[in-house]
């Protein structure tokens, strides 16, 4: 009997986001050096790091907001072609805008607070040219309800809200368009832990029911393990380390990462 | 030749009160302003003799535009006869001798806060309108840099977002005056606290229209014949005050924006907002011959 294998999905399926030696300086502190990363169609690529080690500026760049000094960074769209650092302001806005989501550490840097939390995913929508008032209600619900936020605070405005709601409205605004890529720039550091162990698992529903692309920042290893397919480990500005998320876990290679492991055992 | 002979007579003040220069300078942003209909032009805004905040930018462009033959009228909140709009009217007839009316329909330049005659101004008629606050995004975005690249980038999202925030809060839109339009299908600008009754009045309309803010130092335009579209929802309609079924109690007109004034047993009249718009209807009532102008508003609507 012969036995005929398909040869595995990720050498069949062309990587989503694609970030190319990205190096970026302010003045004399180097805040990424060479840093490369992709991320397949549907799959967590988890970012560790301590503070400073650039996790956080290269997510930036993902997100559009900065431009490195050197590097390119695509993504495989349909209608989204070339090196995406060389957009203008007004495609990189209407590319974030509909194609990438992002949640923030800080609630306030990503929602208008004293704004209703539906008008706040709707902005979303308003942005993406949106302009009936139905619909905008109608879809707004739609993701604070995917997100699993209590439909009853639906017109609260965020800073009336605890902060494991605040970053579900952020979450619901992140995935209001359906975006192809979302970022997470740690998304759970500052809630309790039973709120964050909430917040993960709604993520990780949401990530098996639409197969998004996530990419997660934490310094936290519980968070990446729970989540992450994949995981680079940053120090210093560059990876130092990447690989399977259990395989760096279990048999980690770099002094640093042993260490940060061993940290957290 | 001496000198003296290629040199002007010495004056107390220059015509018009503003000097040569400023005049220019306000010509010139006032000619850019008409050239991107709706687009603020940052000028340099001079000191009149009155405080910021009472019309100083409308009244300087009605200095920068008077001459001897022009008819100035100057309205505040619909009336032409309340202190503010007399001071001003007073100032511009003493400061560059022109002949001052208080009918629209013979006024070339007409200076207002708040309302918009309800007679249709025609295309030798110039309006200029008094702007507190010129900026639309100011509500969603109080960095001043970033509003103006967004209106570089006409991304004006957010403006909705205000509207939605009304409509969810309150069931509908709240936004009284100084309702936030599109012009030209460019720029969002706000039309000045006019009431939603009077935003349609510049839509296509036949006159200029200049806004200028004097604290702001902002001057823009709404040049003759140019869309002036209210932003609305889709699916939620523009809606003008629901002033069409009042009844004025003094001069018996119908059909217009209303002041409403309380009275002592709790009740209210109400009294056309135009003050000589109710003069002239008063006067026909009682005999005389006046001249009333076609009105923007027929039988309280706008006919589309």
């Amino acid at each position: 009997m012969t036995l005929t294998l398909d040869a595995p999905r990720i050498v069949t399926t062309h990587p989503l986001l694609q970030v190319h030696h990205v190096s970026k300086s302010y003045g004399s502190v180097t805040a990424l050096r060479d840093v490369s990363a992709i991320a397949y169609p549907g799959e967590v690529l988890g970012i560790v790091g301590e503070s400073g080690s650039g996790k956080s500026t290269l997510l930036r760049m993902m997100n559009l907001g900065e431009t490195p000094d050197t590097g390119s960074y695509t993504l495989d769209l349909p209608d989204v072609e070339g090196n995406l650092f060389d957009l203008d302001r007004f495609a990189r806005r209407m590319l974030c805008a509909t194609r990438i989501g992002i949640v923030y550490q800080n609630p306030h840097l990503g929602l208008l607070m004293k704004h209703s939390s539906s008008g706040n995913v709707a902005e979303r929508l308003l942005v993406a040219g949106e302009r009936s008032f139905a619909t905008l209600r109608a879809k707004a619900t739609a993701a604070l309800e995917a997100s699993e936020f209590p439909l009853d605070r639906l017109d609260a405005p965020p800073i009336e809200l605890s902060g494991g709601m605040q970053q579900r409205v952020q979450l619901a605004k992140a995935i209001a368009l359906e975006p192809a890529l979302l970022l997470l720039d740690e998304p759970t550091t500052g809630l309790d832990v039973s709120v964050q162990a909430l917040v993960l698992d709604t993520l990780k529903r949401l990530q098996q029911e639409r197969r998004i692309t996530m990419v997660i920042v934490s310094h936290d290893l519980g968070v990446i393990r729970t989540l992450a397919d994949r995981v680079m480990v940053m120090r210093g500005g560059a990876v130092v380390e990447a690989g399977l998320v259990d395989q760096i876990f279990q048999d980690p290679q770099h002094a640093y990462t042993q260490q940060l492991v061993h940290a957290k055992l | 030749m001496t000198l003296q002979t290629l040199t002007k007579p010495w004056e107390p003040m220059s015509y018009g009160f503003l000097d040569g220069s400023a005049k220019r300078e306000i010509r010139r942003k006032m000619i850019k302003a008409i050239a991107v209909p709706g687009c603020q032009m940052p000028y340099a805004s001079r000191e009149v003799p009155m405080a910021r905040g009472w019309g100083t930018g409308g009244l300087q462009v009605s200095l920068t535009l008077v001459n001897p033959a022009m008819r100035v009228k100057v309205i505040d909140q619909g009336a032409d006869d309340s202190v503010n709009a007399a001071s001003i009217r007073r100032f511009i007839a003493r400061v560059a001798g022109t002949p001052t009316t208080m009918d629209t329909l013979e006024a070339d330049l007409i200076q207002s806060r708040h309302r918009i005659p309800e007679e249709v101004l025609r295309e030798d008629q110039v309006l200029v309108l008094q702007v507190p606050n010129p900026e639309p995004l100011r509500p969603v975005q109080p960095n001043m840099s970033i509003a103006r690249q967004m209106h570089a980038d006409a991304d004006y999202g957010r403006m909705w977002l205000q509207l939605y925030e009304q409509i969810v809060r309150s069931g509908r839109v709240m936004q009284g005056a100084s309702y936030p339009s599109l012009v030209h299908g460019r720029h969002v600008m706000t039309p000045s606290p006019i009431p939603r009754w009077d935003v349609p009045k510049l839509h296509m309309a036949k006159h200029l229209t200049i806004l200028s803010a004097g604290r702001e130092k902002r001057i823009f335009a709404v040049p003759p014949f140019t869309r002036v579209e209210p932003l609305v929802f889709s699916d939620v309609p523009y809606k003008v005050e629901d002033h069409a079924g009042l009844t004025c109690h003094r001069s018996g007109t119908r059909g217009f924006f209303m002041n409403e004034i309380p009275q002592d047993d709790g009740s209210s009249v109400f009294e056309v907002s135009d003050s000589e718009w109710g003069v002239k209807a008063i006067r026909r009532r009682d005999g005389e011959e006046v001249a009333l102008g076609e009105t923007w508003y027929k039988n309280g609507k706008m006919p589309s």
